[in-house]
């Protein structure tokens, strides 16, 4: 496709998702309390949207995941929660 | 549009689904063995579940016309147990005979457990033993990228293992050149929020190219699309891909895996 048509195509919808992710981070600003890892790792995660290179969301999901090698003990809780937890 | 649904979990659906699934050019289903979303408490339980997924489920499909195939195995998330698993995967070589089962899966990780994996090579060595497909789960989320490393590097270490006999799945655009680059086949699970979108999941096909790649839809009794597959082929064509790329994605590609088991067969077949 030519860029012209991505723009076409995608353009209203990735500015929607863009929204998205400012009210969701006006929200959690709104909220009392501090931010987690979670969220640490999000607003970390932001930083390769500006970056240049067309390998964006391999590296956001870089970003996001457990880079540790070995298996862990026991696995405890069964559900992932989108960023890796503090050791 | 026609397309093989490869990764559904349709015990979990309704006959709405697979009226809908029908109606939308679905020519075949197959259904890993998987979590029932709570744990089941004795090797009984997946022995039942065994038979649901070899008995009961294909004729529920059959009234609807829809060819039902199956893998069986212990997930990875009751994997923690080591005498149940170590029970509940001596029962597994009972079922793999049964006309509907295509092979061992969806076996994989979680959490990148010690037990989680010793249970995955021990149930590669049963798919060895019995020369059977491998259908792979890997990690969801934070925990995806490291699963997929130890995953790949435990197949690669067992020489019997052929890597055209494995497909590895949910892959996303951090993991899917680990699988393709050792010569596996790697599956994209379309999700509405996690996993990977239908325009992911074409932007790969873009960059890493058609060959050894599915789509499915994974659907389950979570937030999931039975659909997932031919809207993923709508948005092919959106972007201009051909009638003949759009038809390999959905059903070419599974449809060359699957029929390496030779109990896999479309109607007409």
């Amino acid at each position: 496709m030519k860029r012209q048509q991505v723009l076409d195509l995608y353009f209203v919808e990735a500015r929607a998702k863009l929204l998205d992710v400012a009210a969701f981070l006006d929200r959690a600003d709104r909220a009392e309390g501090k931010d987690d890892f979670r969220l640490k790792a999000f607003r970390q995660a932001l930083g390769q949207l500006r970056a240049g290179g067309a390998d964006r969301a391999r590296r956001v999901l870089v970003k996001l995941s457990d880079r540790t090698t070995q298996p862990v003990k026991a696995a405890g809780d069964k559900s992932a929660c989108g960023a890796p937890p503090p050791k | 549009m026609r397309f093989i649904e490869p990764h559904a979990h349709m015990v979990s659906r309704t006959t709405d689904d697979y009226q809908a699934l029908v109606t939308s050019g679905c020519e075949a289903v197959c259904e890993p063995a998987f979590w029932a979303g709570f744990d089941r408490r004795s090797a009984e339980g997946f022995y039942d579940y065994f038979c649901q997924l070899t008995e009961h489920e294909p004729k529920r499909a059959a009234k609807f016309g829809l060819p039902h195939f199956c893998w069986i195995c212990l997930n990875p998330k009751e994997s923690e147990n080591l005498r149940l698993a170590t029970e509940v995967m001596a029962l597994i070589p009972q079922f793999l005979d049964r006309p509907n089962v295509l092979g061992i899966g969806e076996i994989g990780l979680n959490k990148n457990s010690r037990n989680e994996l010793r249970v995955f090579e021990q149930q590669v060595d049963l798919a060895a033993k019995y020369d059977q497909l491998i259908l792979v789960h890997t990690p969801h989320l934070e925990d995806k990228l490291k699963g997929t490393r130890l995953i790949v590097n435990a197949l690669k270490a067992d020489r019997r293992i052929k890597p055209e006999r494995v497909i590895i799945d949910h892959v996303e655009e951090h993991t899917i050149e680990l699988a393709l680059d050792a010569g596996f086949w790697a599956g994209m699970t379309l999700y509405p929020d996690s996993k990977c979108s239908p325009a992911r999941a074409v932007d790969m096909i873009e960059n890493y190219g058609a060959e050894r790649l599915w789509m499915n839809s994974a659907c389950d009794w979570g937030v999931s699309t039975p659909l997932a597959v031919p809207r993923a082929g709508l948005e092919m064509r959106r972007r201009g891909h051909s009638a003949e790329a759009v038809d390999k994605m959905l059903r070419g590609n599974a449809r060359q895996f699957l029929s390496q088991s030779p109990k896999f067969k479309l109607a007409g077949d």
